[in-house]
């Protein structure tokens, strides 16, 4: 066996273990996205619509992702206790209660990441550690 | 000889297909019927009586009442809610939203929405409620009433007798079935509310009873 192919061999190893890793998180990603959609399917989509669209003045869109973002530790909150009282959403207020969702925080971590990433949002992936740790300082 | 016969019976099969694509559908006319022979002009005279709404007596959302005789002349929509209804309400009404929005201008047609929490649904909150949802004017209406009635109208009246497997009692209500009434007071037609493409069936079977002779006999 030359040394050419030994060395080439080890780079191949090396690309490959790289490659692995790197989707890794990705998959992570991934999955959490694909859980979340089930979720949101089941828990969100009556109210909030298909394509995140909200009703009218009475539910939100999920679509503002300024929204999301400032009050991104406050999320998975939100959705385990309810929300209630006005919010601003895209310049406009609601002020209708939204239902306490009883769900864990990896399926909070799943949903939320569906949502900051679908309907025009670009979040992280929300992981269920931060969830843990939003849930901790829940008012 | 022959291309004048196979002309010839190309035109009749186009005009064929032409005619049946002319034919208008009429919508069915659902629940009991009976006949009945009275005389009239000293003749025998057989005539069908059809199911219709019985007398009803409620309130919108602006606190005016709405009775049957209200809505005399006009074709419409029926559906039951609740303004608290965290299921498959909102989405009836992002569909029915549709309806109104297509059919808000032309007249006599109306949307009634009754809603199955009295109780917490007053004609206060139901005019909150329309405004939230961008509602305005008296193409929908919201409607309040005694609990018994609104069941017994829903249950006897507009569901079950389109649907017959509503045995389940109560689970009716979250069937969120649109139904539709022609100015007979008949039913036309029942719709998935949840469902948009059964919604959009039902936006185009409105336009079939706008377009039917008001005193169509049909079947």
């Amino acid at each position: 066996m030359s040394w050419k192919l030994i060395a080439s061999l080890f780079a191949f190893v090396a690309i490959l273990f790289a490659a692995a890793c790197q989707s890794d998180e990705n998959l992570d990603f991934k999955r959490y996205y694909s859980s979340g959609a089930l979720i949101y399917q089941q828990h969100c989509q009556n109210c909030h619509g298909t394509n995140g669209e909200g009703l009218s003045a009475l539910i939100p869109p999920l679509s503002d992702s300024t929204y999301l973002r400032k009050n991104f530790s406050s999320l998975p909150c939100y959705v385990k206790n309810g929300l209630k009282g006005p919010i601003n959403i895209k310049g406009k207020t609601f002020d209708d209660a939204m239902p306490a969702i009883d769900l864990s925080p990896v399926e909070i971590a799943q949903v939320l990441t569906y949502v900051g990433n679908s309907f025009g949002n670009k979040l992280n992936t929300i992981d269920e550690q931060a969830v843990q740790k939003s849930l901790a300082t829940c008012k | 000889m022959r291309t004048t016969l196979i002309m010839g019976f190309a035109a009749i099969l186009l005009w064929s297909a032409c005619k049946s694509s002319s034919d208008k559908k009429t919508l069915p006319i659902y629940g009991n019927r009976e006949p009945v022979t009275k005389t009239v002009d000293g003749k025998q005279v057989t005539d069908t009586i059809y199911q219709t709404i019985p007398p009803f007596k409620f309130v919108n959302q602006y606190g005016d009442s709405v009775s049957n005789k209200t809505l005399n002349g006009d074709i419409y929509v029926v559906d039951f809610f609740f303004t608290t209804c965290p299921s498959i309400c909102p989405i009836m009404h992002r569909n029915m939203l549709k309806v109104y929005e297509t059919f808000k201008s032309t007249g006599n047609f109306k949307i009634i929405s009754h809603t199955i929490d009295p109780k917490h649904d007053s004609v206060a909150v139901l005019k909150k409620y329309a405004d939230k949802l961008g509602i305005s004017g008296n193409t929908w209406w919201f409607l309040q009433g005694k609990k018994e009635d609104i069941y017994t109208i829903a249950e006897k009246n507009y569901l079950v007798a389109v649907k017959q497997d509503s045995s389940a009692s109560g689970g009716y209500i979250h069937a969120g079935y649109f139904v539709l009434i022609d100015k007979q007071k008949r039913i036309r037609g029942s719709y998935d509310g949840t469902d948009p493409k059964q919604v959009d069936e039902l936006i185009s079977d409105i336009k079939i009873l706008q377009a039917e002779p008001d005193q169509m006999i049909v079947q």
